[in-house]
């Protein structure tokens, strides 16, 4: 698998580390309840299809948002998280 | 006042294995030029982009990573307010490898395409080197200068000999 970086282009998958599901960046307020946070800490989807999740490209140590289909492996898009979430 | 020693980060080099020689290099004070978020760095100093490596005389200024160049080659400008500027002259170690099997040599250790369209010559990339995170630079069609933090020096060259040696042992089958 690929990904391409924003900063460098195309590079390999042993470049990269896996983070999880991008829902970690949509941290709840800390009021917002036993049950959002509940949610927010444990619950993932798995789904056989597109998905959004962090990765980290560690040699230019960027965080990337990418969007990805679990089924076809293919790379929909990939965003900075620090320009996604600015 | 202690008398300091300097001492090299890597010893038994340079090496000659095959067509490959892999030797130390000494970029001399290495100064890390991080631009605050937001600022235009343009006025002082022109920022390198991705993968740019600008060379005025002596002084280069290399793309080092995400908003990050390192400067060798002279002492950094004054960019109080615009950038972090960090010496990391002793957090490194640098050397140069080159030979007519570079290209074999880099395939087996790290992901980047090598080829010149890819990677051309004056360029620098960032990059994994086996389990190593490094900066590469080319300096030649078959000459790279390979930087990695100094504490991994010695698998820095581990790992390069061994592809060295295999690639060797290779050609002479």
């Amino acid at each position: 698998m690929r990904i391409p970086c924003p900063c460098c282009g195309p590079r390999d998958r042993r470049e990269f580390t896996y983070y999880g599901a991008s829902v970690f960046l949509d941290r709840p307020a800390p009021d917002a309840g036993l049950e959002a946070w509940d949610a927010y800490l444990h619950l993932r989807e798995n789904p056989a299809g597109v998905t959004r999740d962090l990765w980290y490209h560690d040699p230019c140590q960027s965080w990337l948002e990418v969007e990805r289909n679990t089924v076809t492996h293919e790379i929909l898009s990939v965003c900075p998280v620090a320009e996604a979430r600015a | 006042m202690a008398e300091l020693i300097a001492t090299p980060a890597v010893t038994g080099l340079p090496l000659t294995i095959g067509s490959v020689r892999l030797a130390a290099f000494d970029p001399g004070p290495v100064t890390a030029i991080a631009p605050y978020p937001g600022r235009d760095l343009s006025p002082v100093l022109r920022f390198p982009a991705p993968g740019e490596v600008i060379e005025e005389g002596a002084r280069r200024l290399i793309w080092a990573g995400r908003g990050m160049a390192f400067l060798t080659g002279g002492p950094a400008p004054d960019l109080g307010g615009l950038a972090a500027v960090t010496d990391q002259s002793d957090g490194w170690v640098w050397v140069t490898l080159e030979g007519r099997d570079v290209p074999a040599v880099l395939a087996r250790l790290c992901p980047l395409d090598l080829r010149a369209a890819a990677f051309p010559v004056g360029t620098s990339a960032r990059s994994v080197l086996q389990h190593l995170s490094v900066l590469l630079i080319r300096t030649g069609p078959e000459a790279f200068q390979i930087a990695a933090y100094r504490s991994m020096a010695g698998t820095l060259l581990h790992d390069l000999s061994g592809a060295m040696k295999a690639v060797a042992a290779r050609a002479a089958l």
